[in-house]
């Protein structure tokens, strides 16, 4: 295929052009600071607040309750820290499990560093956060409970509410990063007991560069990034104007498409897990086979590594990410792929293939196609498919 | 983030496969890190690599490294194929990233392992050749740059 075929949603997705037109006058035009006081500025303010509004109403939230950062990575930061901080009088433990974001989990190394005392809980072989081991866990210092909603590797939906029972039940604050469960499954932060939910434009077909942070009314939080008074004294900075109009054109779209999506996603995606586990033998799906994100697929092959696997696939127009140590940036492969008890050789071995509304059940034939030519010929090259094959002999 | 070269070896490794009844095999590396390579060797009585093979379970630079590492001690006698340092392979390569050094020393410590197997089988001492490491450790791979 000559067309690029973008598989890795999870990392980014293609901003949308409702967005990018909703955003345009925002950097021409209206371009005032809507701190100003003149009209040109405060329209802006408006536009900032419609935006509010609008990502409120998807959350089932108070419209005050919304802080826009510049990112999911900046949310999960100041949720953690600024927790650790204002409730300092109250104790000194976080609760986490063992698959956050790394957003998440170095916020949690840092605080350790600061006389915070963290728990990570462990995680079933589907990557589902252990929920005996979280109430066993919980301490009379324990000031706040963090589970992400949906896992950015493998895909697993976390039991949201039940967690939310817990912390409520214990008077502890809850925390979620829903980075990638924002937009693609319906929350309600009340329903669900949520404190405070991470999320970011990026991963929804909006702008890069702008998230926010929701704070449940009547938490102590303070601001993180200290400057002028914008977002009610609690994150200072001009802000992005043009990234919290697209954010908020993004969310209304996610909204109204959202059931669609869905549907049609886990159509392709599902067609898509058939074919690769019927037809390449030695491979597994990690993550839970139904509780998952309705776009994510996430395939170990035995005897392959995941780097050469993503480069072979590029060199066919097919964008896609690994768990493999070659692409952390470190030596070992994912902590997720740890954590759901792979070893080692299996977790480098990895495939994640997040989808889109716009994939095609062609590209679906010709993603499956490649992937299997790929690990063939790679386990022909593969030491550890010979001992393999070999052993079998005997 | 590859040079071509790599990117051409990667695409066209040279030299994979197996050699049955080789004077010399090396498999070094581990699962646990992501990279192993086997190499084998095939060395006349005149001490003269005529084939060389590789398996690598890698990646992209794991894969070209050892293809180039073939390339390089192929028809090479013993003492020369010894000269074939890891920095040779990245020359030849046009080099590799600073993460991605280490696949180099690997396809080097493969090399010196198949001939190891060599000098063993044939009880003979191959001057300036040491005991592989089976693995090149973490620590290690940093320590080189």
């Amino acid at each position: 295929m000559e067309k690029k075929i973008y598989l890795d949603n999870a990392a980014t997705t293609k901003t949308r052009p409702a967005v990018v037109e909703a955003m345009l006058p925002y950097f021409t035009e209206s371009f005032g600071n809507p701190s100003s006081v003149y009209e040109l500025a405060t329209q802006n303010k408006k536009a900032i607040d419609e935006a509010r509004g609008i990502i409120a109403e998807a959350l089932g939230a108070e419209i005050s309750d919304i802080y826009f950062t510049a990112g999911g990575t900046e949310s999960d930061n100041w949720a953690l820290k600024a927790t650790a901080e204002a409730y300092a009088s109250k104790g000194n433990h976080i609760i986490t499990s063992k698959i956050e974001h790394h957003a998440v989990l170095h916020s949690c190394e840092y605080l350790e560093k600061h006389g915070i005392e963290v728990s990570y809980i462990d995680v079933d072989e589907n990557g589902i956060i252990k929920l005996e081991e979280l109430k066993k866990a919980i301490r009379p210092t324990t000031i706040l409970i963090s589970v992400m909603f949906a896992n950015n590797e493998i895909g697993t939906i976390q039991p949201i509410k039940e967690i939310g029972e817990i912390a409520k039940a214990n008077q502890i604050l809850f925390h979620t990063d829903a980075v990638q469960a924002f937009g693609q499954l319906a929350i309600n932060v009340s329903e669900l007991n949520i404190d405070m939910l991470s999320a970011s434009g990026h991963k929804l077909n909006g702008p890069k560069g702008i998230g926010f942070l929701y704070i449940r009314k009547g938490l102590k939080l303070r601001s993180f990034i200290h400057g002028g008074a914008q977002e009610r004294h609690r994150r200072a900075g001009t802000e992005n104007v043009p990234g919290i109009v697209g954010f908020g054109k993004a969310v209304e779209i996610a909204m109204e498409t959202m059931e669609e999506r869905q549907k049609k996603e886990v159509e392709l995606r599902d067609k898509l897990l058939k074919r690769v586990l019927k037809e390449v033998p030695y491979v597994r799906l990690n993550g839970h086979r139904t509780k998952r994100l309705p776009n994510n697929a996430n395939f170990s092959f035995q005897f392959i590594e995941g780097e050469s696997l993503l480069i072979m696939l590029d060199m066919q127009n097919i964008c896609a990410s690994s768990g493999s140590a070659c692409t952390s940036g470190s030596l070992d492969p994912s902590h997720v792929l740890l954590a759901i008890g792979l070893p080692h050789e299996i977790a480098h071995g990895s495939l994640r293939l997040t989808l889109c509304e716009d994939n095609t059940e062609e590209e679906m034939d010709y993603v499956v196609d490649r992937i299997k030519e790929i690990v063939e010929k790679l386990r022909s090259m593969s030491p550890l498919y010979e001992d393999f094959v070999k052993s079998n002999r005997k | 983030m590859y040079s071509e070269k790599v990117m051409e070896h990667f695409s066209n490794p040279r030299n994979v496969g197996e050699i049955e009844n080789a004077s010399g095999v090396g498999t070094v590396g581990n699962a646990k890190c992501g990279d192993i390579m086997r190499i084998y060797l095939d060395i006349n009585n005149g001490g003269i690599i005529q084939d060389v093979k590789f398996k690598t379970f890698g990646c992209g630079a794991a894969v070209a490294t050892s293809s180039m590492a073939t390339e390089l001690v192929k028809g090479k006698n013993v003492k020369e194929a010894l000269q074939v340092t890891n920095k040779a392979v990245m020359e030849a390569l046009d080099g590799l990233p600073a993460v991605k050094v280490h696949c180099s020393l690997l396809a080097e410590e493969a090399i010196h392992a198949a001939l190891w197997d060599y000098a063993t089988k044939n009880n003979i001492v191959i001057e300036g050749l040491d005991k592989p490491k089976s693995d090149i450790s973490e620590g290690e791979a940093e320590e080189i740059y």
